[in-house]
């Protein structure tokens, strides 16, 4: 292959094969908790990092990681505490990570602008650069993986987990610190706005074909490597920014495979309708309707927080 | 105030039951609690023993889930206290001997799960946070066998009727092979199949010498392995000893129950639940 001959290429496509591993493995826990959303706000509120960074003149990267990481705990504590009002401060603070972020830039000297961390900037990845995403990556592989069973515990039902005695809190900074370092990670391939669909575009693409957790992980990291990879060598032919070649296919392929499944689901939901007694069809239908929905919600998590579900766990008890 | 166990939940069962004097798994004196700023639970006292099926009865919000829930320790007490297996709440540790299945709620979340993964989530603690070995699958083959799910071991949670993903999550506290099962009304909308399921569960939990304490809102079908109940109204304990009659269909007519404790309240059980 001839794009392989150059440098800038290679670190391309290594930068993006990490953040296709990467982002769908996080996100895979964010989208069943039903946060979706969580990786925007954290990749609005790098912003004021990246901002911080340029104007002290040091690397907006690091500091983008450590603002990320601290906001990303403060999101966390505000959703333990307030399960209902929780969704209206997050939102305020992801506001003020732009503004932040936008006030900052505006005032360092020289012309930093923000453009190539808001939509990335893949082609000037630096061999310094591909040393840190690299020893990043597999640190978030190691957490995600490694730790997928409690994960998937507190992600699944946040208070039976806290009954089981795993370390609830615990797992839930690390997911959203984790998120985090992903997020800054992934905002070299394609840019702070866009980080968040390359965690849950590759998983809603996944959930519409897989019934198992593990397998749904797996399909979705399969699919963001496929679209970040993919995405990345167009722009070597066609003129276009990575980042949104990237998650304009990744969308597309969503589109694609719901225009697949969604007959031979309807044709199985028939199949079980038929077979079982008409007291659980109705329990049948309002789960697909629920599930639907849910997919709608992912589908459309590039919006801001405020639009997206509250985010809890598990749907309220019923008092 | 001391709480003795009926005589007469020893002649209504068959199987081994505890001796008055074993250590309770449960203990809760006094035990107060606040939800939203609001008095909930107003002095609760409440025993467990060894072997021991306990109903918690009551009216809607009279404070039931709210009490297994400081039990479990999400929602922290005000007042009084709580003992798990003699240990005081605070520095209790072992979590894997308790088996909660929460109020129904549904078993699904964002993602696709299997039932076979959400039972076997049941099997982590905090020792055993990583690999789960082949005791580990044992236990989970049990626990959906032992509600008759393991057909369906292998299908996405989402894709079963509201009565199927309550089994789950019972298979997934049964999974942990609980010394105390707590279970907060998983008879709600449940069918008549899943009710001896159920039924069946609990008594072979009682034959292992397993304690349960059960939050329901009708005796049913399970009332014969009742061996005492506990009618909270308002957040206080107003009845604590056999069954009220007014909820078991069959009252047991013949037995002649000797029952000191209960029979202060004895007047005050009809109607208690209205
Ligand atoms: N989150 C909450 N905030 C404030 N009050 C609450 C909250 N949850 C429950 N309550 C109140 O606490 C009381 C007890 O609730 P609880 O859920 O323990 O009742 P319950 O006996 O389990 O009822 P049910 O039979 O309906 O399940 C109710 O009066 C309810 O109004
Ligand atoms: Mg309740």
């Amino acid at each position: 292959m001839s794009l392989l001959q150059y440098d800038f290429m290679q670190r391309a496509l290594l930068a993006a094969l990490l953040v296709g591993m990467t982002a769908p493995a996080v996100g895979v826990y964010l989208v069943q908790r039903r946060q979706a959303f969580m990786g925007d706000g954290i990749g609005h509120i790098a912003l004021t990092g990246v901002g911080l960074g340029l104007l002290l003149d040091r690397s907006p990267v690091l500091l983008a990681v450590l603002t990320a990481a601290a906001g990303a705990v403060v999101i966390e504590l505000v959703r333990e505490h307030s399960k209902v009002s929780g969704d209206l401060a997050l939102s305020v603070m992801f506001y003020g990570g732009i503004a932040g972020g936008v006030m900052l830039a505006s005032q360092s000297e020289g012309n930093s602008n923000l453009d190539a961390y808001l939509f990335g900037q893949l082609t000037s990845v630096a061999p310094e650069d591909i040393q840190v995403i690299v020893i990043l990556a597999i640190a978030v592989l190691a957490v995600t993986i490694g730790l997928r069973r409690p994960l998937f515990t507190v992600c699944q039902d946040e208070e039976f987990a806290r009954v089981t005695g795993l370390p609830v809190r615990a797992l839930n900074l690390l997911i959203a610190v984790t998120a985090a370092v992903t997020v800054t990670v992934a905002m070299r391939v394609v840019g702070l706005l866009l980080v968040s669909a390359l965690m849950v575009v590759p998983v809603a693409i996944a959930q519409q074909l897989t019934r198992t957790f593990a397998v749904t992980m797996a399909t979705a990291i399969a699919v963001g490597v496929a679209v970040s990879v993919s995405g990345t060598t167009l722009t070597y032919y066609v003129d276009a920014p990575p980042g949104a070649t990237i998650v304009l296919i990744a969308i597309a392929l969503f589109v694609l495979v719901g225009l697949l499944t969604a007959p031979l689901n309807l044709r199985r939901a028939a199949r079980r309708a038929a077979a079982v007694s008409s007291a659980e069809v109705d329990v049948d239908v309002a789960a697909t309707v629920g599930a639907q929905r849910r997919d709608a919600s992912t589908g459309s998590s590039g919006t801001m927080s405020g639009t997206s579900p509250a985010p809890t766990a598990v749907e309220e008890e019923p008092r | 105030m001391r709480v003795t166990r009926p005589d007469t939940a020893i002649a209504r069962t068959s199987a081994p039951t505890a001796q008055v004097d074993a250590a309770p798994v449960v203990r809760m004196t006094g035990g107060t609690a606040e939800l939203g700023g609001r008095p909930v639970l107003r002095g609760v006292d409440l025993k467990v023993f060894p072997g021991e099926v306990v109903a918690l009865l009551g009216a809607n919000g009279s404070g039931k889930s709210t009490a297994v829930r400081t039990l479990v320790g999400l929602v922290p007490l005000t007042g009084g206290r709580i003992e798990l297996f003699g240990t005081p709440h605070g520095r209790f540790k072992d979590w894997a001997r308790i088996g909660y299945v929460p109020q129904r709620t549904t078993a699904a979340a964002g993602v696709p799960a299997s039932v076979r993964e959400v039972v076997a989530s049941g099997r982590l603690d905090r020792r055993r946070m990583f690999r789960l070995g082949r005791a580990d699958r044992t236990a989970v083959d049990e626990a959906l066998a032992a509600v008759g799910m393991l057909d369906r071991a292998g299908d996405g949670i989402a894709h079963l009727s509201g009565g199927q993903q309550q089994r789950v999550l019972i298979a997934r506290a049964l999974a942990r092979r609980p010394d105390l099962l707590i279970m907060d009304e998983p008879m709600a909308g449940v069918d008549l199949a899943s009710q001896e399921v159920l039924a069946e569960t609990l008594r072979r939990q009682k034959q292992e010498g397993r304690a349960v304490l059960l939050v329901l809102h009708e005796l049913g079908p399970l009332e014969p392995l009742i061996d005492r109940a506990v009618v909270l109204r308002d957040g206080c304990v107003c009845h604590d000893g056999v069954p009220p009659e007014a909820l078991g269909q069959h009252a047991l007519p013949g037995h002649d129950h000797v029952h000191p404790h209960a029979d202060d309240h004895a007047h005050a059980t009809p109607g208690l639940l209205t």
